[in-house]
This record gives structure tokens, C-alpha cells and sequence, in this order.
């Protein structure tokens, strides 16, 4: 079997899992209004201020709405023991990794496609022109936390504590994703020139590269028992 | 159990070197205090606060020193899983997260006196304390990490990637920074360049020092976990024995 095909196997296993539930699709998208209503309530920014106070809050909503999906990412496997099959098949480890990662990443962006328009309505700011590079930033990132949260989500759902260590691995190692992004962001809504947010982009795509090269690398070593 | 099994299981003869090196580093350690207390001139903006720099530019470096350590002996563990490695990359963290604390608090009152507030989110300042948190959570991982081998494998690949996301790390703080930038940042630590030649010197004296410290903390640590993992394997064996006996009888 080639490993294109294993990987698109595993990730349509996964899609039809969450077509038949939509669990994920629900729960995440439900979950991101609500932080941005709680976030809101928190600050009551002034009508002026909602451009300053959107980028970040956004950012924040999508790490916790996404924390929420990765922590379900091994769960289901684990509950089922269908993580002893799938190391049992003869191919590189490193595919299940790529295959979560994607299908995470896929049920995100439909999380975002969902929640972000619903966010800068009730943030109160519209992207305008804005928009296109805003989605390469929201899947640059996004493709950042899923690539670093697979790797923790594997790790956690097999300690006793799962998913309170999930977030505490990564956040700080998926520090330079928020910081890019919601930097990234904030200029796009503030109207800066594209070539103010090359830097974060750079930042991001590095990042992408780096946790997700290294996490296909290492991933066989958090699989064994 | 016969007296000399105690002394079989601390391994005296390997202390040899131990010894000399705590002779040194005590010497050392002694001698950068006297250099950044009396021997190196006042600094003349920021005066007596200056001197905080000789013990946290020190601590700052056995931080990351300690993490590099970390990333080669995590490389090494899921290269070839002896657990020497992974003992290394274990007391390795541990000393590391102390010295990187100290790093931080020390920063924390030198920005007090620099630039008039314990925090700033200076892009040095805010790295360390993500790494900060990145360690703390290996040794979280170690502690709760489940049985096994499970524990030392994901530190391991936590010590990995996180000693990788230094850099990026580094960078986006900078770029974040670079969107809001602090009103001012004084050059503080412009290491070489505007140093007093006396500041040099009692800055090295501390970095050889806290480095020979270093390498100290991390044997005796690494020693004990030796201790413990031939302690735990003695119970084990006679727990077997126990139990067999119980079987047999």
C-alpha cells in the first residue's frame, strides 16, 4: 500500500467518523462562540476599541476551540483499541501522524469557515479586502497548532492526566503560532500593506515546517508501548 | 543484606573527579563573587543593581546550556535507549528549570532598577520564560507521564522540540514586540563591546563558575537516580523471590 493511499484511508476513516457524529464539528464551533461571548463580557470593549481587542481574542477562541478537538484526536482510538491496530499495519508510523493531522486540520478550517465571519460580526470588524490574505494566516496557523497538538494529543491520551497536560505542552511550544497570528491579524484588520505581515507568515510557515517534519520524525517513539 | 552492599550501590571510586571539581567550582564561585562585588567598578548610570548582571547572565547561560544538554541526551536516549541518556536529559532538566528560575528572577529585579518595572515583556525575558514553561512541563511529563519507558520517551521528544522551537520562539516574540515597541530598552547586556575590562573578567570567573556548578548538580543527580533505579530493581528482584517462596511453600 502506498503511503498516499494509507494516509488518505486513514483521513476518510476519520471524515466519515465525524460526518456521521459531526461531535467535533459541534462541539468546537458551539464552544468558540461561547469564549467569544465570555471574552466580551470580560473586557466590554468600547465600540472603537473592538478592532484592537478582535485579533487576540480570535486567536485565544481558536486555540481553546482546537485544544477541545485535539483532545478528542486519540481518544476515540484509544477507547476502541483501534491505535493497536493501526500500529499493526506494515507502514511508517509517521503516516498516522500526518493522516491526524490532517483530518484535525480539515475539521478545524470547517470550524473556522463556520465560526470566524459569525466572530467578526460580533466582534464588530469586517476584513474587507483583508479577507484573503486573513484566511492564509488562519491556515498557516492553524496547520502550526495542529501540527504540534497531534504530537501532544498522542502523548496526553496515554497519562493518567490526558487532557489537562494536553494544554500545558501546547501552549507554550505552539507560543510562536499565537504570537505571529494574532500579530499577523491585527495588521490586516488595522489595513497595513501585505508586506507588513511577510515576517509572522515566515515565522508561521517555518513553524509549520519545523513541528511537522520533526513530529512525523519522533511520532513512532510516542506510539510505542 | 551484608554491610558493603550500601557502599557497592553508591560507587565511591567515581567521585574522584567530583571532588576536585567541587573544590574548583566552591573556589570559583568564591573568587566571581569577590570580582562582581568589589573587584569590578560600579557601573555609572544604574551603580550597585548592575552587579546583579554577574549572576544572571551566568544563570542565563547554564539555563540554556542545560536545555542544549537536554536536546543532545533526548537524541541520544530515542537513538539507542540507554538509560544513561535518559538520566542525563532528566537531571539535566531539572538543574535547568533552577537555573533558568534564577535567570528570570534576577532579570526580574535587574528591569527594576533598569527600567523601572519587575516585568517587561523584553523578547529575552519573555523567551525564557516560555522555555521556562516548556521544561516545567517535561518534568511534568516525567511525573506523570504514566509506567515504563512511556515517561522518558515523550520528555524525550518534548526536549526535542522544544529545544527546536527556541528560535522561532525568539522570533515571533521579537516581531511581536517590533508591532508595539517598549518605549525604552537599554542595550543592558551588550556583552564585549562597552564592558569594562575588570567587568569582563569577573563576568567570565562567574560563567566558568555557575558551569562547573552545573556539571556538578547534574552527576550528583544523576547519581541518585542511578541509586534509586538499582534500589527499585533490588525490590523488585526480591519481591519476585517473596513471591515465588510464597508459591513454592
Amino acid at each position: 500500500m502506498s503511503a498516499l493511499r494509507a494516509v488518505g484511508l486513514l483521513v476518510g476513516k476519520d471524515l466519515v467518523l465525524e460526518l456521521r457524529t459531526r461531535e467535533m464539528l459541534s462541539a468546537m464551533g458551539v464552544f468558540a462562540l461561547l469564549v467569544t461571548v465570555v471574552f466580551t463580557f470580560a473586557f466590554s470593549p468600547a465600540p472603537g476599541q473592538a478592532a484592537a481587542v478582535a485579533p487576540g481574542m480570535l486567536w485565544v477562541t481558536l486555540i481553546f476551540a482546537s485544544l477541545l478537538g485535539l483532545s478528542r484526536t486519540f481518544a476515540l482510538e484509544r477507547e476502541e483499541r483501534c491505535l493497536e491496530a493501526l500500529r499493526l499495519f506494515p507502514f511508517d508510523p509517521a503516516l498516522i501522524y500526518v493522516a491526524k493531522a490532517a483530518s484535525t486540520l480539515l475539521v478545524l478550517l470547517a470550524v473556522e469557515a463556520l465560526v470566524v465571519p459569525a466572530l467578526a460580526v460580533l466582534g464588530g470588524v469586517s476584513p474587507g479586502r483583508a479577507a484573503g490574505p486573513l484566511a492564509v494566516v488562519l491556515v498557516l496557523g492553524s496547520a502550526g497548532l495542529v501540527a504540534s497538538g497531534t504530537l501532544f494529543s498522542a502523548m496526553s491520551v496515554h497519562t493518567r492526566m490526558r487532557e489537562v497536560l494536553l494544554p500545558v505542552l501546547l501552549l507554550p511550544v505552539a507560543a510562536p503560532v499565537l504570537l505571529s497570528a494574532a500579530g499577523a491579524t491585527a495588521q490586516l484588520l488595522a489595513g497595513r500593506p501585505l508586506a507588513a505581515i511577510l515576517p509572522g507568515l515566515r515565522i508561521l510557515a517555518a513553524f509549520d515546517v519545523v513541528i511537522a517534519v520533526v513530529g512525523s520524525v519522533v511520532f513512532e517513539y510516542v506510539l510505542e508501548e | 543484606m551484608p554491610p558493603d552492599s550500601h557502599r557497592e550501590l553508591a560507587r565511591p571510586a567515581r567521585a574522584d573527579w567530583r571532588a576536585a571539581a567541587i573544590a574548583a567550582g566552591s573556589a570559583l564561585l568564591l573568587a566571581g563573587l569577590y570580582m562582581a562585588l568589589l573587584y569590578a567598578p560600579e557601573e555609572r548610570t544604574m551603580g550597585a543593581a548592575q552587579r546583579i548582571f554577574y549572576v544572571h547572565v551566568p544563570a542565563a547561560w547554564v539555563g540554556f546550556l542545560a536545555f542544549a544538554v537536554v536536546c543532545a541526551a533526548s537524541v541520544g536516549y530515542l537513538g539507542t535507549r540507554r538509560r544513561a541518556w535518559d538520566l542525563t536529559a532528566h537531571a539535566s532538566t531539572e538543574v535547568g528549570v533552577v537555573f533558568t528560575t534564577l535567570a528570570i528572577a534576577s532579570g526580574s529585579v535587574w528591569g527594576r532598577y533598569a527600567w523601572g518595572t519587575w516585568w517587561s515583556w523584553d523578547p529575552r525575558l519573555t523567551t525564557t520564560f516560555l522555555l521556562w514553561f516548556i521544561y516545567v512541563a517535561s518534568l511534568m511529563v516525567r511525573a506523570y507521564g504514566g509506567t515504563g519507558t512511556q515517561p522518558s520517551r515523550f520528555a524525550a521528544v518534548l526536549g526535542i522540540v522544544g529545544f527546536l522551537d527556541i528560535p522561532l520562539i525568539y522570533l515571533s516574540v521579537l516581531w511581536w514586540r517590533s508591532l508595539h515597541p517598549l518605549p525604552v530598552v537599554v542595550g543592558a547586556e551588550g556583552v564585549g563591546s562597552g564592558l569594562h575590562p575588570a567587568m569582563l573578567h569577573a563576568l567570565v570567573v562567574n560563567v566558568v563558575a555557575f558551569t562547573i556548578l552545573y556539571v556538578i548538580l547534574v552527576s550528583l543527580r544523576r547519581e541518585q537516580m542511578v541509586v534509586a533505579d538499582r534500589l527499585t530493581a533490588r525490590a523488585g528482584r526480591s519481591g519476585v523471590r517473596a513471591g515465588a517462596g510464597e508459591v513454592a511453600g
